[in-house]
């Protein structure tokens, strides 16, 4: 006996298997991306005033990969539509462009990782004093680009001032801190907009604490490494799959091109699932 | 799905693009809109989330084909949607329900 | 094309048939559920097996504190090693982390290796496609999959024990901040190793709901599923959507072991008398509420199929139907449903206010009244039954007063107020394990001594199965009942000295200690564990040399039950079905009145008999 109902429907239930199975595999998803959301929530209603971090994320680039992403979401069901049509080769062209549109989005997504982690925040023993914009303020923590012998470093830590004996550092400061609102932060960014850094030179001695924007830096960045990765990673498998339906596994058309158009749909449900899954990550992350 | 008519194939493309545009017209409005700086959190959250609950609407009803879909997806669906917001608001509630807030002493 | 040379029948226009499989493709990589259902049962025996010997070590060293393990001490010492690279077991004497690890790995083993993959991937894959009459599940590649990731899991967990400073040792339940500070990297193995055993779960959860959903073979309506495939159903979804907040924590704790992150590490936490290097501003607590959205719906996991061996072989030892099939159906619903929304019993103890602590312990109170009705059902059903006392009937009998002990000694445990006093102590090891010991795994024994015809063609020998049965009946209550005593009597978990530093032998003025009778009691445990660990040895000889040698069954249905599973040849061939069987009546029609026989198929259709 044949598996029943893998290309048409079972008639009580109106579906084909791989339907249900995918529905019922999103739902775990639904509730696996679910449970980091409710983490999110809760790390940020716990955290201490001015201590989350907040405006430090590129919205431009981030709305640009919302746009790469949307769009790969309507060429895999406009390549489905093809499909139903008999079009083989618009199918084709919808798909490799799905996959562009991935490949696209984890390289700037990579650049944006990368970007973070040559980015730095010190906790300083010893406050000194800082431009916000155009207002002077006193401050135990500054933001910043490092400089240390003509180059700038990644991935720095408190620790590694001990471990390269590193006696002082420059710092291009930021004229702004997140624990600015978004009001004020906005406005300092405006006022020092076009104007140069200042620089600042730090002991190691003056340091309490020192971390790059990476997950250790602090609840924020441990959530948006954890949910960006995590979602990037379902983006690589959903393209991997959705390549090799289209490359490799195109013969099926030939064969039993009811079941490949299905293979496809059930493809597709699952890529616009991650699509969903940035439409809430976008805004939470980046804006909010 | 069984096969559809052409008429039936073109009418869906034509929805598709125009769920695409209103995708992307709702991003610029989540983002334009998160420049006005409302003094209320409450606000700011809200209007973001809300963007973000209508952009995913269309995407899982037309994208996605849920608005067409069988009543066995919708169950499925209806049962994990009701056990993620257990998980959040019970656990948020935990959170906020603490001894010092209830005593009386 | 294909060769023609051998004579075998075709079968639909299925491409495995047309040339014979070698015996990779046949035993090791096969997508045939009946295969992968004894895949995951022989290793799901073997893991049980191991997490019970790590179980005697942990009673051996409770009783006799400072002396060495017996037999395997020497092994421990040469081959588990700390962190420094000194031995765990120093002169063969299991030290307080070892014991620890001990501890932490019987649960994990027992849990995720052993009854979830026993109870759900063993049973579930054999049975339930018999069951609903179809060919197979609805995704064999992915059903060979999720086996294959269950290996991959049992196999870090394993390894885990051998590298410096051993396997977790956090307790199943891996709080942080405790499993984060651990000098070792045993925990990051656990989590990893559950990564793929939560992946395989996830997988096989699918595959059982689409399966049961897609493929009931014509006239097989929900009403007319056999009770195991509605457990089976349910369990299935509570893997579902359970498990991934556990994954999504898991990452996290990942994340905080090996990236540095503080998801569970609060600000200011002190580590051996120093603030650790760590950013803060994380929650231990969301740790425990993630663990525990999954920790209470697992339960119900290694419970509900063990239920539902029980009422199939209730139904055909009895020769009656089952007493009230709607009740079963709906309150293995409801119990799925409330499952979900009881987690935080296991949390009154964590300063969590009144309004949420009521929440819980009402919804608690109320998944107990499903529980009974199962029970109930259950026991009535026995009610004017005609009884036959084999060694599947013996176990799924024993099942009832000892899940009946297990469920009932969890109230207390669900009362906040109740809770406080027994909280973390040996009452609330009582409780679990005779829910899961005597309760699941004597349901699981029925099971292996009742299919295993189905399986081999042959009986497993009754009288070393009474033998089997006897031993562990007793003995599982000498090594369980006395720790309600213990724990009704302060003594805690978890105490690698079996709390020796609590006794009043040791602190004679202290109030509260325990005294010399709790300490005693240790000694009776252990006699009792030891008797158990002998009584399973006539079991397993019994079912591996039963195989070829067991007796042979005259036909393919030798307890005359009703269910498709015994409608099929013995045992069954790929495919299971020559023809799509025809589902015509209930699951339990034994004892038709006017009926030729004492039992009517499923798949026989109406004629004399009236219906």
């Amino acid at each position: 006996m044949d598996i029943p109902y893998t290309s048409t429907a079972r008639p009580d239930t109106g579906i084909y298997n791989a339907k249900v199975g995918i529905w019922l595999f999103l739902a775990s998803e639904v509730m696996l991306f679910g449970a980091l959301f409710s983490s999110y929530i809760l790390l940020r209603v716990g955290a201490l005033p001015g201590d989350w971090v907040h405006g430090l994320l590129n919205i431009p680039i981030g709305t640009f990969n919302t746009a790469v992403l949307i769009t790969s979401s309507v060429t895999v069901v406009l390549g489905w539509a093809s499909l139903q049509a008999g079009n083989f080769g618009r199918y084709k062209v919808y798909q490799a462009v799905t996959i562009l549109c991935a490949l696209g989005f984890l390289g700037i997504k990579s650049f944006e990782y990368r970007e973070k982690f040559s980015h730095y925040e010190v906790w300083l023993k010893n406050p000194v004093t800082v431009k916000h914009g155009h207002k002077e303020v006193k401050t135990d923590r500054i933001l910043g680009h490092i400089e240390y012998q003509g180059h700038h470093p990644y991935f720095w830590r408190t620790k590694t001032l001990a471990d390269k004996k590193v006696e002082a550092f420059k710092i291009e400061v930021d004229p702004y801190h997140y624990s600015l609102t978004p009001k004020e932060l906005a406005h300092a960014r405006a006022e020092s907009k076009g104007h140069k850094h200042e620089v600042l030179e730090i002991k190691s001695s003056d340091v309490k604490r020192l971390s790059a924007f990476t997950p250790s830096h602090g609840p924020y960045f441990a959530i948006y490494f954890t949910l960006t990765a995590l979602h990037a990673l379902h983006v690589l498998g959903g393209a991997l799959v959705i390549f090799y339906i289209w490359g490799p596994g195109a013969k099926m058309w030939k064969t039993d091109p009811q079941r490949y158009m299905n293979r496809v749909e059930v493809s597709g449900l699952f890529w616009h699932f991650v699509d969903l899954v940035w439409i809430f990550l976008f805004p939470v992350l980046y804006l909010l | 799905m069984s096969a559809h008519s052409p008429e039936d194939i073109s009418k869906h493309v034509r929805i598709y693009i125009i769920v695409f545009l209103a995708l992307l017209v709702g991003t610029v409005v989540t983002v334009g809109l998160n420049y006005l700086h409302f003094d209320s959190k409450a606000v700011t959250i809200g209007i973001a989330l809300f963007v973000a609950v209508i952009k995913a609407t269309l995407v899982a009803c037309y994208f996605m084909h849920l608005i067409s879909e069988k009543k066995m997806i919708y169950v499925i669906l209806g049962f994990t949607v009701f056990f993620f917001a257990a998980l959040l608001v019970l656990t948020l509630s935990s959170y906020g329900d603490l001894p010092e807030l209830t005593t009386t002493r | 094309m294909q060769s023609t040379t051998h004579a075998a029948p075709h079968v639909g226009h299925d491409e495995a048939h047309h040339h014979e499989p070698g015996f990779l493709q046949k035993y090791i990589f096969s997508t045939d559920h009946k295969v992968i259902g004894i895949q995951y049962g022989l290793t799901a025996l073997a893991f049980l097996l191991f997490g019970f010997f790590l179980m005697l070590c942990m009673r051996w060293q409770i009783a006799h504190p400072g002396k060495a393990v017996p037999l395997v001490g020497p092994l421990f010492e040469t081959l588990l090693k700390t962190t420094s690279g000194n031995s765990a077991a120093p002169g063969g004497v299991m030290n307080g982390e070892l014991y620890n690890v001990f501890g932490a790995m019987h649960g994990t083993i027992m849990v995720f290796l052993a009854i979830v993959p026993l109870a759900f991937g063993a049973f579930g894959n054999y049975v339930v496609p018999l069951m609903i009459g179809a060919p197979d599940m609805a995704f064999p590649r992915v059903n060979m999959a999720s086996y294959q990731f269950y290996v991959i899991g049992g196999i870090v967990m394993f390894a885990s024990f051998f590298i410096p400073g051993g396997a977790a040792q956090s307790g199943w339940t891996s709080y942080s901040p405790l499993a984060t500070t651990v000098d070792t990297h045993g925990q990051a193995f656990w989590l990893v190793g559950m990564v793929f055993l939560i992946t395989s779960s996830l997988l096989g959860a699918v595959n059982f709901i689409a399966t049961i959903i897609q493929l009931r073979a014509p006239g097989m309506t929900w009403m007319r599923l056999p009770f195991f495939v509605w457990a089976q159903f349910v369990t299935g979804f509570l893997l579902l959507l359970a498990f991934p907040p556990l994954e999504a924590a898991g990452v996290m704790q990942l994340m905080d072991n090996v990236f540095g992150t503080s998801f569970f590490l609060p600000t200011g936490l002190a580590v051996g008398g120093r603030i650790a290097d760590a950013s803060g501003g994380g929650s231990p607590l969301l740790w425990q509420h993630l663990f525990w959205f999954l920790g209470h719906p697992e339960v119900y996991v290694l419970i509900l199929p063990a239920m539902g061996v029980v009422a199939e072989i209730i139904a055909c030892n009895t020769r009656k139907k089952l007493w009230g099939y709607k009740s079963l159906v709906y309150s293995v619903l409801g119990i799925g449903f409330l499952s979900f929304i009881v987690w935080a019993h296991h949390m009154y103890l964590t300063g969590m206010g009144t309004k949420i602590s009521a929440f819980f312990q009402t919804t608690t109170m109320i998944i107990s009244i499903p529980s009974v009705i199962i029970l109930t059902c259950l026991f009535i059903s026995l009610w004017g039954g005609s009884i036959r006392f084999n060694t599947p009937m013996l176990f799924a009998l024993a099942f009832l007063p000892m899940f009946g002990i297990g469920g009932l000694t969890g109230l207390p445990l669900g009362f906040a107020a109740a809770d406080l006093h027994l909280h973390d102590t040996y009452y609330v090891i009582a409780h679990f394990h005779y829910v899961v010991a005597p309760g699941t795994i004597f349901a699981l024994f029925a099971g292996i001594y009742f299919w295993f015809p189905k399986m081999t063609g042959r009986m497993m020998s009754e009288f070393w199965g009474k033998v089997h049965f006897i031993g562990s009946f007793i003995f599982m209550n000498v090594v369980f009942q006395p720790m309600f005593i213990q724990g009704m009597a302060g003594m805690i978990r978890r105490m690698a000295d079996g709390g020796a530093g609590y006794s009043t032998a040791l602190n004679p003025t202290a109030t509260g200690g325990l005294s010399k009778g709790m300490m005693d009691l240790h000694s009776v445990i252990l006699v009792g564990a030891v008797g158990l660990a002998i009584s399973q040895i006539p079991f397993i000889i019994n079912l591996f040399y039963s195989i070829k040698n067991g007796r042979k069954i005259e036909n393919d249905n030798p307890w005359q039950a009703t269910t498709l599973d015994w409608q099929t040849p013995t045992p069954p061939p790929h495919g299971n079905f020559a023809h799509e069987p025809h589902a015509h009546r209930d699951p339990y029609d034994y004892s038709l009145p006017g009926a030729a026989t004492d039992f009517t198929p499923q798949n026989q259709a109406d004629h004399a008999t009236k219906h």
